[in-house]
């Protein structure tokens, strides 16, 4: 059953990154990243993360990709026109992308031993675990991460700022 | 053979939720039209059936057999995609919405569809996914009143949902858990007492929320997107016969899922107003339907106080829309949840 529901969801996930690349119209494009992030949500509630997959429908699949479709749609972006792209992109690009996935799926075969034997939704790591974790071992980061995001928004705020 | 009775129960409940859901949806249009009728001096619809109870039946025949028109310059897959998202996100959240004890028949929860750890959550995700369908419903249309209506939309929900979820958090605060159950039954013990709104003080956070759900819900007085003498009918412009009464559907379908969140989280649910005062009469089955009860009857009060509103208020200007936003209920939402989280923290 769990191994279905991943495969059914891996599957859609891929389709919807490949459509992504493959439309030509922006907001297509955006609308197949919503399917993305949606069916990425489905594989974390089947590791047994319920709060990650939540937070992910809320603040990728809701918040951002609305902002995504909201700016596309006042700019009414239109259709882009289809290049063939650089020679180098294709000389480089796809023997790179083979070797990235060589050598990923190769560490993942390796170290298969290593994870130990947990299996899909065996587990549930509940909220209150998650915000321990977060909150006391990893508070540092955690609030780091944050000033950095507060850094950001003052950095948009001072770009998008009339001159007086 | 236990298995196959589990099964057939839960299909059942769903079914009998569903359909209880909608006809709830379509009788609060009912309501709706006939208390504005009664705050206007007139009498609202009364020539089908007896007080006009059967006008919802006819307003749904009436749509089912209207020309579904398909205008010429839409995005066709887009366009037909945007009501069905808008209705589809509207029903699934009633799914984890418990209205009533926790009471198993054949392992059976026989009064919500499925207990999820991350219930209120996962009722915030699908709201935010509702969005796209108003969104997309006015970008695909081709219209400038559409597109007009949806962006109006969209930026207001995006905008209210940051207060909505921060006065939310001052509850779950206090009930450490994000499960719809575990927050009622916090709020179970004395009466209207130990509800959320007077016994965690949270009153200001339930005006928060009541505040963010009707611009949510796209109601007056936000209801800036179907703004009529500027845009026409907003999004849903183009939209005729089913889709149009999908639409439609979605938006009272959302303000009863809203009543329903607020009941949960700030009117103790199930709950009884008066506690343990109330003795427990009549049997096992009426001591298990009159926590339903209490909960059709909080809901029923925040649906009466929507149209009381939409009968009494009149629209906001957009910049001050946005202005009561930002630059009011979201401070005061993070205000509430510092406060809450200091008293928790001192005396929690």
């Amino acid at each position: 059953m769990n191994l279905a529901i991943f495969i059914l969801f891996g599957l859609l996930c891929l389709g919807g990154a490949l459509n992504l690349l493959l439309q030509r119209h922006p907001i297509n494009s955006a609308l197949s990243l919503i399917v993305v992030m949606s069916s990425l949500s489905v594989l974390y509630l089947l590791l047994g993360a319920e709060f990650l997959a939540a937070a992910q429908i809320i603040v990728y699949s809701g918040a951002i990709m609305v902002l995504f479709v909201f700016v596309i749609m006042l700019l009414n972006a239109g259709e882009e026109e289809r290049t063939h792209g650089s020679q180098v992109a294709y000389l480089a690009g796809i023997p790179g992308a083979l070797a990235l996935f060589t050598v990923l799926a190769s560490t993942f075969f390796t170290l298969r031993n290593s994870f130990g034997n947990a299996r899909l939704g065996a587990f549930v790591a509940t909220t209150s675990d998650l915000s321990r974790v977060l909150f006391r071992n990893l508070l540092l980061p955690f609030e780091v991460t944050s000033v950095l995001i507060l850094v950001a928004i003052m950095g948009a705020v001072v770009l998008a700022r009339k001159e007086h | 053979m236990n298995i196959l009775i589990f099964v057939l129960l839960s299909l059942l409940k769903v079914a009998v939720v569903t359909v209880i859901f909608l006809m709830a949806v379509a009788y609060t249009v009912l309501l709706e039209r006939k208390l504005v009728g009664r705050i206007q001096n007139r009498w609202g619809p009364s020539r089908v059936g007896p007080f006009g109870l059967l006008q919802p039946l006819a307003d749904g025949l009436k749509l089912f057999l209207k020309e579904d028109l398909m205008p010429t310059a839409v995005s066709r897959p887009l366009f037909i995609l945007a009501p069905i998202i808008a209705l589809s996100c509207s029903l699934i959240s009633i799914g984890v919405i418990p209205f009533g004890e926790n009471i198993h028949w054949h392992g059976v929860d026989m009064f919500q569809i499925a207990d999820v750890n991350v219930g209120l959550l996962v009722i915030l995700g699908v709201t935010s996914i509702g969005v796209y369908g108003i969104a997309l419903s006015g970008w695909s249309s081709n219209n400038k009143y559409s597109l007009l209506g949806s962006l109006r939309s969209t930026a207001q929900m995006i905008s209210y949902e940051l207060a909505l979820g921060l006065s939310v958090i001052g509850v779950v605060l206090r009930t450490g858990s994000l499960r719809l159950r575990d927050i009622v039954n916090l709020q179970n013990t004395h009466g209207i007492l130990s509800w959320n709104i007077f016994g965690g003080v949270q009153i200001v956070a339930f005006f928060i929320y009541l505040t963010a759900a009707f611009a949510e819900t796209n109601r007056t007085p936000f209801d800036l997107p179907e703004a009529e003498s500027e845009l026409t009918a907003g999004y849903h412009t183009e939209y005729s016969s089913m889709k149009f009464a999908m639409f439609f559907m979605a938006e009272y379908a959302n303000m009863i899922t809203v009543g329903c969140v607020a009941t949960l989280l700030f009117l103790g649910g199930w709950s009884s107003p008066f506690g343990n005062l109330l003795p427990a009469f009549g049997g096992v089955v009426v001591q298990a339907l009159l926590p339903v009860f209490w909960f059709v009857a909080k809901v029923f009060c925040f649906l009466f106080l929507y149209v009381w509103v939409r009968g009494t208020l009149p629209r906001f200007r957009y910049d001050q829309l946005m202005g009561f936003g930002w630059k009011f209920l979201l401070p005061i939402a993070i205000v509430n949840v510092m406060a809450t989280s200091l008293v928790l923290a001192f005396h929690g």
